[in-house]
Order: structure tokens, then C-alpha cells, then sequence
């Protein structure tokens, strides 16, 4: 390395120390925004709490089938491929075999004889010469109730009338106390038992006011009533009947006519009123066939309804019976306006959808049969019985079972082709038609000195006892004979058989 | 369709019959042509019933078994063909 000298400038640095000075001299400010600071609160109003359960549905054995086609079943088709060609001979053999035609296994002792088993009265009203204007047994099949009224000459009066039930099978039973007793102020002209609530019970005033009643409760049993309002019936209300297969927890449903021609529908409400939710309203001029014979009057002539019978196989629809004597279809899903003046808080629908051949006077009573879906029997005051196929207007068959008036008519719950008539002059007749399609099976005298009988009634639970209320207030429980209560071998397919062949 | 579906079609084609079900060998069913509720009942009822029948024949003979069994009732004459794993029940209404 060497070291060699070396003459080098000199450096000059420019002074700046006033300039930066200068330049470096600024004011600054700053400052942060005000922070904003806010208190809010929040809490909820109420506390509600809500409860829910399903309901134990009555079916247990219900079982989801669905899944089967899910699951493997091993060799289920070899097992039917093994038994189809045994079981389909047998079941063609089985088709064509006449071996057990006719052929009746006695199981039961038969009784033969007809008897009466219990006569109810309630001696107060006997005294009073009032009539059983009405029967209903309630759903159990142990209690019966009547209602005592004045059927002849029903008015508007306030007079004290009863209600009564029994319990026939409780022990002490005694058919001159009822273990029940309604007072009513104005002539009960008919009543109904909850289908399902064995203590409920409906009825139709003289005055148009339909009550509700529990007879469970010993010291208010009066739990509804319709009042007397402009809804309200304006003339005797003459049947009662509470709407079928009802959702359970669902409120009361019950279905009034009345020969004001209406046919109203009132739900129970929570405080004991009874609300009107639906209304139809017959008018003359919308009746089919009736409307074209007379021809259109002034004002609205109102068609008096006298009876009426559900279907047992269509919830909707319905038969009424009239005092013109006509015999009406009806469904409850009717959208056309009754062309009417009533006063009415609801606008009211006209339901008729079908006439059939009318009566020779008013039609006391009407009932669908339970085993076939188009037959329907009606009784007036012509003293007849006529069986209607829904199908044709002409009656099946027109039986004249009385000199005097038919007050009701029921069918049998258990024997297709029989059904019981409640006559003028006393009598029960129990109609067979299996066999015979004339006259009468048997003819029970309920009354001896030949006061009416107003109302039948067949035990759906009991099935061998029958009740039947007269005018002499009397409610007789009669024991019905093994051929009354035992349904026969073919008895279903000719009850086909007469729905199927046309009018005699 | 299954062979399965087109025997039990074959079998509810004939003259009469109102049901057709197959039950398991515990009574619980696997095909059938009725509604829910009648099918569990018919199928619980005749299991034990064809399993009592089929008890009733063996005690008296033990060599012999039960082939078929049919019942005649008012309303219906019921058939069951029984088998080890399954039931085959079917549902007629008698001639008129």
C-alpha cells in the first residue's frame, strides 16, 4: 500500500440555518371530534307463556304402514307365488258355493216376546196433562230424556213446563222420580243428547229458543240459550240436532228448525250465549219444482221446516221435511242467498237442492238410513210412510200405517230393513221389510185409551230396547225381540236390492 | 311392479274380495290392500288366531299341521293361508 500526497479542495457547505429555520416554523392544530355518548335502556314489555299439547288421538292401533314397501322382506314372493294359486281356487270355489245359504247360527237364547220393560212418568206433569213431546237417548245408551210440552195446542204461553231424565241402569232407579228435572218456562217441543258428551242435552222452545243444558252440574244445569233475539227463531222451533264428528276441544255446535223456515246453526260461546255462525233460510220460490207450480207470489213465503235428517254417509247434506208436506235434499255447502226479507244478522243461504213427491199434509218426521247412502223415510200426518231413494222424486213406497197422524219414524241402528213409527192412535208399528213390504211385523199398543204417540227413539248403544213418549206423559222402555236386534245373513244386499228397483 | 304387487293384484281381482294383506311372522303387516286400522286389527286378530289353530291341530297329532284355515262369518268368509314366515289373509263377501 502506498501512501501518496494528495492536494484536495476544500468542501463549502451552504449555510441554511435561517431558511430552515424559516420553513420549518409552522402552527399546526388538532383536535379529535367529540366523542357522543348515548344511555339506552331496553326491556321487554310482558311475559307470556303458551302451552301446547297434542291431543291422544283414540286410534292406537294405527300404525304407518307406509314404511312397509320401504323395508326388505325376504321371500315374500316366493311365499305367494306358493299359496296365490291355492287361495284364488278357493276363493273362486268360495264365489260359487251355495252351501251356507241361509244357513243361521242361534248364539243368543231368542227372546220372542215384545215387552215393556220400564213405564217412566213424572207425576207433576201428568198432573199437568203434558205431553212427551220429545225422546233422546244420551251417548252411553243408559240415560233417556224426554221433554213435556204441548204438542196440540202449543202457545205462546209461559206455562212451567219439564224436562226429565232417567238412568236406567243407575241402582235405585225409579220410573216415577226422574233422577233429573228441568224446569222449563214455555213448551219444550223437542230435545237432543250430545252424540259424544253423555250430559249435554239441546232443546227446541214453543217460542223459538233453543237451550243447552248439563245435567252433570246439579246446581245450574242451564249452560246456553239463544235468547230471543232478531236472530232467533220466530216460531216453534221443532227439531234440534248437534253437528256430527266434531273436533275434540271444538265449542258446541247445535242445528235448529223451525217452521219459520229457517234452519240455523249456533255455536256455544264461552259465557253461555249461544251464537248464530251459519243460517240457510227456505223460501218458496227457491225450491226447485215448487217454485214452477206456484208461481211467484208477493213477499217472501217462507217454507215451514218440520224435521230434518243428516246423512250418515255425506256430513253435508240433508233432509228436511215440511208443512207443505214436501220432502227437501238440502246440502249445508250451499252458496246462494236466500232471497228473503227475515231480519238476521248473518246473511242466510237457501239449501234446497231437491224436491220429492210431497205428502198429502205436513211431514212430522224424516230419518236417513244408516246402512245405505240414498234411502230416507218420512212420516206426516197423512198417516203414511214413504221410502225415498235420493235418486228419484216418486217414494219407493208409500205404506199406509195409520187412520190417524204419524208423529216419527226411526230406522233401526242395528237391522237395515227395519224401522219403528210412533201413529196417532197409539200404536207402535215395527216394519220389517225383509218380510213384508205391506204391512206391518208387529203393532205394539203403548197407549189404551188411544192417546197419540209422539216420539220413537232406538237405543244405538242398548240396541234391543226402544223408547216411545205419548200424550198421556208416559215414556215406555220396550225390550224388542231377538228377530228386531239380530241383523240377517243377506239382509244388507236387499236392502240394495229395494234401493236399486224403481217406485211400485 | 314387483311380482309381489301383480300376485296380491291378482288375488284382490277376484270375485268378492274386499282385502288382501300379508302379515309377517309377528303379526305385523307388510302388504295390504284395506285402510291402516283395519289392517292392524285383522292382522294382529288372525296372527294369534291362526298361531291357536295351528297349536289346537298339532296337540291332537303331532304329526299333523295346519294347511289353511277359513272362517264363515254373517257379513265375510276370511282365508288365511299360513306359512313359517308369513300370513296371507284375504277378505271375501260370500255370493248372494
Amino acid at each position: 500500500m502506498n501512501f501518496v500526497d494528495e492536494a484536495v479542495e476544500g468542501a463549502a457547505v451552504e449555510s441554511v440555518w435561517r431558511k430552515s429555520q424559516e420553513s420549518r416554523c409552522e402552527s399546526k392544530s388538532c383536535q379529535t371530534r367529540p366523542i357522543p355518548t348515548q344511555e339506552l335502556a331496553v326491556q321487554v314489555g310482558g311475559v307470556t307463556e303458551n302451552g301446547t299439547q297434542t291431543e291422544r288421538t283414540n286410534d292406537q292401533r294405527v300404525l304407518d304402514l307406509d314404511l312397509g314397501p320401504l323395508l326388505d322382506y325376504p321371500d315374500v314372493g316366493a311365499f305367494l307365488k306358493r299359496v296365490a294359486e291355492d287361495m284364488i281356487r278357493e276363493l273362486k270355489k268360495n264365489w260359487r258355493s251355495h252351501a251356507f245359504d241361509g244357513y243361521e247360527v242361534t248364539w243368543k237364547e231368542p227372546s220372542s216376546q215384545v215387552s215393556c220393560l220400564h213405564s217412566l212418568q213424572y207425576l207433576e206433569a201428568v198432573t199437568k196433562h203434558l205431553e212427551v213431546t220429545s225422546i233422546s237417548w244420551n251417548s252411553t245408551g243408559s240415560i233417556v230424556s224426554c221433554a213435556y210440552g204441548r204438542l196440540g195446542d202449543g202457545d205462546w204461553s209461559t206455562e212451567k213446563t219439564y224436562v226429565c231424565t232417567w238412568n236406567l241402569d243407575r241402582r235405585g232407579f225409579n220410573p216415577n222420580h226422574p233422577d233429573v228435572v228441568l224446569e222449563v218456562f214455555g213448551s219444550v217441543m223437542c230435545l237432543a243428547f250430545h252424540p259424544s258428551r253423555p250430559s249435554i242435552i239441546a232443546g227446541g222452545l214453543y217460542n223459538g229458543e233453543v237451550l243447552v243444558w248439563d245435567i252433570s252440574r246439579a246446581d245450574d244445569p242451564l249452560i246456553g240459550r239463544t235468547g230471543l233475539s232478531i236472530d232467533s227463531h220466530t216460531d216453534p222451533v221443532h227439531q234440534v240436532r248437534w253437528l256430527q264428528d266434531q273436533p275434540q276441544g271444538q265449542r258446541l255446535q247445535v242445528l235448529s228448525v223451525s217452521s219459520d223456515g229457517k234452519i240455523l246453526l249456533w255455536q256455544m260461546e264461552k259465557d253461555g250465549r249461544l251464537v248464530l255462525i251459519d243460517g240457510f233460510a227456505l223460501v218458496t220460490q227457491q225450491i226447485p219444482s215448487i217454485a214452477e207450480i206456484n208461481k211467484p207470489s208477493r213477499g217472501d213465503n217462507a217454507v215451514g221446516v218440520t224435521c230434518l235428517s243428516f246423512s250418515h254417509f255425506d256430513p253435508s247434506l240433508f233432509m228436511v221435511g215440511s208443512e207443505g208436506g214436501y220432502l227437501l235434499k238440502c246440502s249445508s255447502t250451499a252458496k246462494t242467498a236466500a232471497i228473503t226479507n227475515m231480519a238476521c244478522s248473518i246473511p242466510l243461504k237457501a239449501p234446497a237442492q231437491f224436491t220429492f213427491s210431497p205428502h198429502e199434509g205436513p211431514v212430522y218426521s224424516v230419518d236417513c238410513s244408516p246402512f245405505h247412502r240414498n234411502l230416507f223415510l218420512s212420516a206426516g200426518t197423512d198417516g203414511h210412510a214413504h221410502l225415498y231413494t235420493m235418486l228419484q222424486p216418486k217414494p219407493l213406497s208409500s205404506l199406509e200405517l195409520s187412520q190417524k197422524y204419524l208423529f216419527s219414524i226411526r230406522w233401526s241402528p242395528v237391522r237395515p230393513l227395519l224401522f219403528a213409527a210412533a201413529s196417532g192412535d197409539g200404536n207402535i208399528q215395527l216394519f220389517d221389510l225383509g218380510k213384508s213390504s205391506q204391512k206391518p211385523s208387529l203393532t205394539i199398543k203403548q197407549t189404551d185409551n188411544e192417546k197419540p204417540v209422539y216420539c220413537v227413539e232406538f237405543n244405538c248403544v242398548q240396541t234391543q230396547v226402544l223408547a216411545a213418549g205419548d200424550g198421556t206423559g208416559t215414556v215406555k222402555i220396550w225390550q224388542l225381540s231377538s228377530d228386531f236386534t239380530v241383523q240377517g245373513a243377506q239382509e244388507m244386499n236387499l236392502l240394495d236390492n229395494i234401493a236399486n228397483r224403481g217406485p211400485d | 311392479m314387483s311380482e309381489v304387487e301383480e300376485t296380491l293384484k291378482r288375488i284382490q281381482a277376484q270375485k268378492g274380495v274386499i282385502g288382501t294383506i300379508v302379515v309377517n311372522s309377528e303379526g305385523i303387516p307388510i302388504r295390504t290392500t284395506l285402510d291402516n286400522s283395519t289392517t292392524v286389527q285383522y292382522a294382529g286378530l288372525f296372527h294369534q288366531l291362526s298361531m291357536k289353530a295351528r297349536s289346537t291341530v298339532r296337540d291332537i297329532d303331532p304329526q299333523n299341521d295346519l294347511t289353511f284355515l277359513r272362517i264363515r262369518s254373517k257379513k265375510h268368509e276370511i282365508m288365511v293361508a299360513p306359512d313359517k314366515e308369513y300370513l296371507l289373509i284375504v277378505i271375501q263377501n260370500p255370493s248372494d
